[in-house]
């Protein structure tokens, strides 16, 4: 038996992306964000996207340049401290913010791979965060739901895959990378190196491969990857 | 008061520094202090900050400083990570303040007009470490009390804070209001009671100072 090559250029992994769709984008600050297929999916031009994402990297970097080319309507988000031109869109009408709980969004996408409806969290009751929220009691204590979140593509970044997909984070690089190549439909991975089969030790992979659909190697990695001087 | 705030951490803990003033306070521990450092975008074990020619590009801290490992350092999944925070595995997290109450309410995440960055993780670590301690000047830039009787602010956590630390004083917060435990020096208790906007309980005789 054999397993399948999943390898594509990033053009064709990205070509997929329609208007319109959910698209969740791993990353917490630059480690673990997808930039060569952000940039792809800005080339691409798909428009009115909703955006999931840790946070909003900074100006110029990341998904900023989705924010900046108007292709974003809607962010479900944890933080844009880091991201003025984020803050000013949000701030002027122009994209709709939904602020979570940093683990509460971690949780929801990890319900909505593992095929779970909803979590309940006592996290935020009794603050505006509860607003609108549906409220469960469970042995007498009241609990916020919180619907799982699934998308129709995720952009993953991961330093190895192999060509079938299994894919392995370094550092504080993983952060939701694994979370959401389980949540999506459609699943493209990046990857610094792209080993060939048998050549992944089974035992260090974080994600398998059943969970991607595509796989691209990036060649030399671009400025925006490097350490950030601020 | 950061050097006096570095003795709350207590040899074994697991503890998460927020962004701002409680990050300076690994500064005060000696080297070889048992202690480790959680941070929320996955790691435990955190060591020393890097420059940026020394650093690596995919190590940072959730305040986005360049940070290092130490022998027995770990990285995981910020599912994992948050398990952590809400389990109960964590000892103790310092954070900053807009305001506290006194029944030890935070707000610390949005300033409604002005300042709404999002919360991040901050409601998970104020609700859910084992005990919160704030750091954060006595009043705003304004002169404004930031120790109040309730919080004006919309709310991080409710009931979650045990103990603040400012450049005034070390305060606890008890079930009957704020009560002064330590003073800064060149302060004086009068200063103290006319900065915070809620009764203050102050001990008979004189107290410690920092």
């Amino acid at each position: 038996m054999k397993l399948s090559d999943k390898r594509c250029s990033i053009q064709d992994a990205i070509s997929a992306i329609k208007d319109n769709d959910t698209v969740m984008v791993g990353g917490f600050g630059v480690p673990g964000t997808p930039i060569a297929l952000i940039h792809a999916l800005v080339a691409h031009g798909a428009r009115n996207l909703t955006l999931i994402k840790n946070d909003a990297n900074e100006p110029g970097m990341g998904i900023d340049h989705l924010l900046q080319s108007g292709q974003v309507a809607r962010l479900i988000t944890t933080h844009l401290g880091l991201n003025s031109g984020a803050i000013a869109l949000m701030n002027s009408g122009r994209l709709e913010v939904e602020f979570n709980a940093q683990g509460i969004l971690a949780e929801r996408i990890r319900a909505g791979g593992a095929g779970i409806k909803a979590i309940l969290s006592d996290i935020g009751v009794g603050t505006e965060l509860a607003d609108g929220k549906q409220v469960v009691e469970l042995q007498g204590k009241p609990y916020l739901v919180e619907p799982a979140l699934r998308a129709d593509v995720a952009l993953i970044h991961a330093d190895r895959a192999d060509s079938f997909g299994n894919l392995a984070y370094v550092a504080t690089a993983r952060n939701f990378n694994p979370l959401m190549a389980m949540a999506a439909d459609r699943v493209i991975a990046e990857a610094e190196r792209v080993l060939p089969l048998g050549q992944f030790d089974a035992d260090e992979v974080h994600t398998p491969g059943v969970f991607v659909d595509h796989v691209t190697e990036l060649g030399e990695l671009s400025e925006e990857y490097a350490v950030v001087r601020r | 008061m950061v050097a006096r705030a570095a003795r709350e951490i207590a040899p074994g803990m697991v503890v998460n520094l927020g962004i701002g003033l409680p990050t300076k306070v690994v500064n005060h521990l000696p080297a070889d202090f048992p202690v480790c450092l959680h941070t929320e975008n996955g790691m435990t074990g955190i060591g020393p900050t890097l420059p940026p020619e020394r650093a690596d590009r995919n190590l940072i801290d959730a305040g986005g400083a360049y940070v290092s490992t130490i022998p027995g350092s770990a990285f995981f999944d910020s599912a994992t990570s948050f398990a952590i925070v809400r389990s109960g595995r964590l000892d103790l997290t310092m954070l900053g303040a807009f305001e506290v109450s006194a029944s030890g309410d935070l707000a610390n995440w949005k300033i409604p007009g002005k300042f709404s960055p999002g919360v991040g993780g901050g409601i998970e670590l104020a609700q859910k470490a084992r005990r919160v301690v704030v750091l954060t000047t006595h009043t705003d830039r304004a002169g404004n009390a930031k120790l109040k009787q309730n919080c004006s602010l919309p709310l991080t956590a409710r009931a979650c804070v045990s103990r603040i630390f400012t450049d005034m004083a070390m305060i606890d917060v008890t079930a009957g209001g704020f009560v002064l435990v330590e003073i800064a020096d060149g302060v004086s208790v009068a200063d103290v009671v006319a900065a915070t906007d809620a009764p203050l309980h102050v001990p008979d005789g004189p107290l410690p100072r920092f």
